[in-house]
């Protein structure tokens, strides 16, 4: 008996132990994480490399934040928007790069495409097999090309991944020669009318530079298509690269010609067509007012053809 | 990972290796998943199959009886093969397994059905 009492006391000691260990632990994380937040916020990339940054915290997170979960949708839907698929109702054979958790995947399984896909993060992969997402996903790394054999895709769609293929995050890597490779092997696994569009997110104009360079060298055409370009919030940078025959570049979202057309509205209209009442005043409003007198069993001059004439300024 | 996927796959991305397919899958588990079936679908995929890979994923998921050797030619009229043909290229997941580069032997794991194409330092 007291020996069992014994071992259960220490049980109690051992799990108080580990449990002030793991919250030690937390906080160390907690702690850096605050310290370094507003930099991971902005551009992820610098903080770690993908295979890191995107661990199985990181990972949930992407997967459940419904916010992340809409723009992504929204993107991958602009992105399959822009591959031109002919409004056929046939399936096409689509390569997801920087799937993930099969967000994207998604939108193209809606639309009844058959997909592949591959990512860095093995965490973020485990998810896509979790929700059991339609498309085969493989681990890799598009820095190191396309393990595919020639003629295979459709097309190709890419959401927030591009951007990871600029800076390099091991010491043999070279961006240059990453990008070159990755892009020169996705030429040779597309079909010859296929398209692959990437949304990305460029940390400036050198960025730019750089990818649509190594593409070009790679053999495609194509170019960049900037939706929203006047907001700071909305912006979206879409590279459309083509690799046969060049046709013209989509038109990008939220324009200049739209917003050119500055609409003068008188703020009292405005005032009226938000509230759905007249405003103060007009000739509407004091004759619903009259009504609600009348109904109100108010003693109410009849209405005539003088009822809210402007009078002069002797009243 | 399908056996469909597994017709795409290369190993060409390593250093030296000049075609790098098809690569030798070995199958430790599979599962069966349910796949609607869309002979169009199958039919603007043939040109794309590389048959030989076809018949040796068929042989390895010992479904070889199903499918034949060489390809058939006018295979859009016979709808039984492709019933077969799209069993064997989407409804077979293989869940573990590896595929092996016939040029230089490397082998690259399949774990809960995601095959592991990362390359080493040395191999890009």
């Amino acid at each position: 008996m007291v020996e069992e009492q014994l071992i259960n006391l220490y049980a109690l000691v051992i799990d108080q132990v580990n449990r002030e260990q793991s919250q030690q632990q937390s906080q160390l994380l907690y702690g850096n994480e605050r310290a370094s937040e507003k930099k991971m916020a902005r551009r992820p990339e610098h903080s770690a490399p993908p295979e890191i940054f995107y661990n199985d915290d990181e990972a949930k997170k992407y997967s459940t934040n419904t916010r992340i979960i809409e723009i992504q949708v929204e993107m991958a839907e602009r992105a399959l928007e822009l591959l031109a698929i002919p409004d056929d109702d046939e399936p096409r054979l689509i390569l997801d790069i920087g799937c993930g958790s099969g967000l994207s995947g998604s939108v193209l399984e809606d639309c009844d495409h058959i997909w592949v896909g591959i990512d860095i993060s093995k965490s973020m992969l485990d998810i896509a097999v979790e929700r059991e997402v339609a498309g085969d996903v493989i681990l890799g790394d598009m820095g190191e090309g396309m393990p595919f054999k020639p003629g295979t895709f459709d097309g190709a769609i890419s959401i927030s991944a591009l951007q990871w293929l600029c800076n390099a995050d091991k010491s043999y890597h070279n961006p240059h020669k990453r990008l070159l490779k990755f892009f020169t092997t996705l030429f040779s696994c597309l079909t010859r009318t296929a398209r692959a569009v990437f949304q990305f997110y460029p940390e400036n104009s050198d960025q730019i530079e750089m990818i649509t360079a190594q593409a070009m060298k790679a053999g495609f055409y194509g170019g960049l298509v900037v939706d929203y370009p006047n907001s700071a919030k909305a912006k979206k940078y879409y590279l459309v690269l083509m690799t046969g025959g060049a046709a013209e570049l989509p038109k990008a979202l939220g324009s200049a010609e739209e917003e050119r057309r500055i609409n003068y509205i008188k703020k009292r209209d405005a005032c009226r067509d938000a509230r759905g009442k007249a405003p103060k005043k007009s000739r509407d409003w004091i004759l619903a007012k009259k009504e609600r007198r009348r109904r109100q069993g108010l003693e109410t001059r009849p209405d005539t053809k003088y009822t809210a004439r402007k009078r002069s300024g002797r009243f | 990972m399908k056996l469909s996927t597994y017709n795409f796959l290369t190993s060409m991305a390593i250093k030296g290796v000049k075609v790098g397919y098809p690569l030798k899958l070995t199958i430790n588990k599979k599962d069966v998943i349910e796949s609607e079936f869309n002979p169009v679908f199958i039919e603007r995929l043939l040109p794309k199959l590389d048959w030989a890979a076809v018949y040796s994923a068929a042989q390895v998921a010992e479904l070889a009886d199903d499918i034949p050797a060489a390809q058939p030619d006018n295979m859009a009229e016979d709808e039984q093969l492709l019933q077969r043909l799209h069993h064997l290229l989407f409804e077979i997941d293989v869940l573990e397994g590896q595929l092996e580069c016939p040029e230089t032997g490397r082998v690259f794991p399949i774990t809960d059905g995601i095959p592991n194409m990362l390359l080493n330092e040395d191999e890009v």
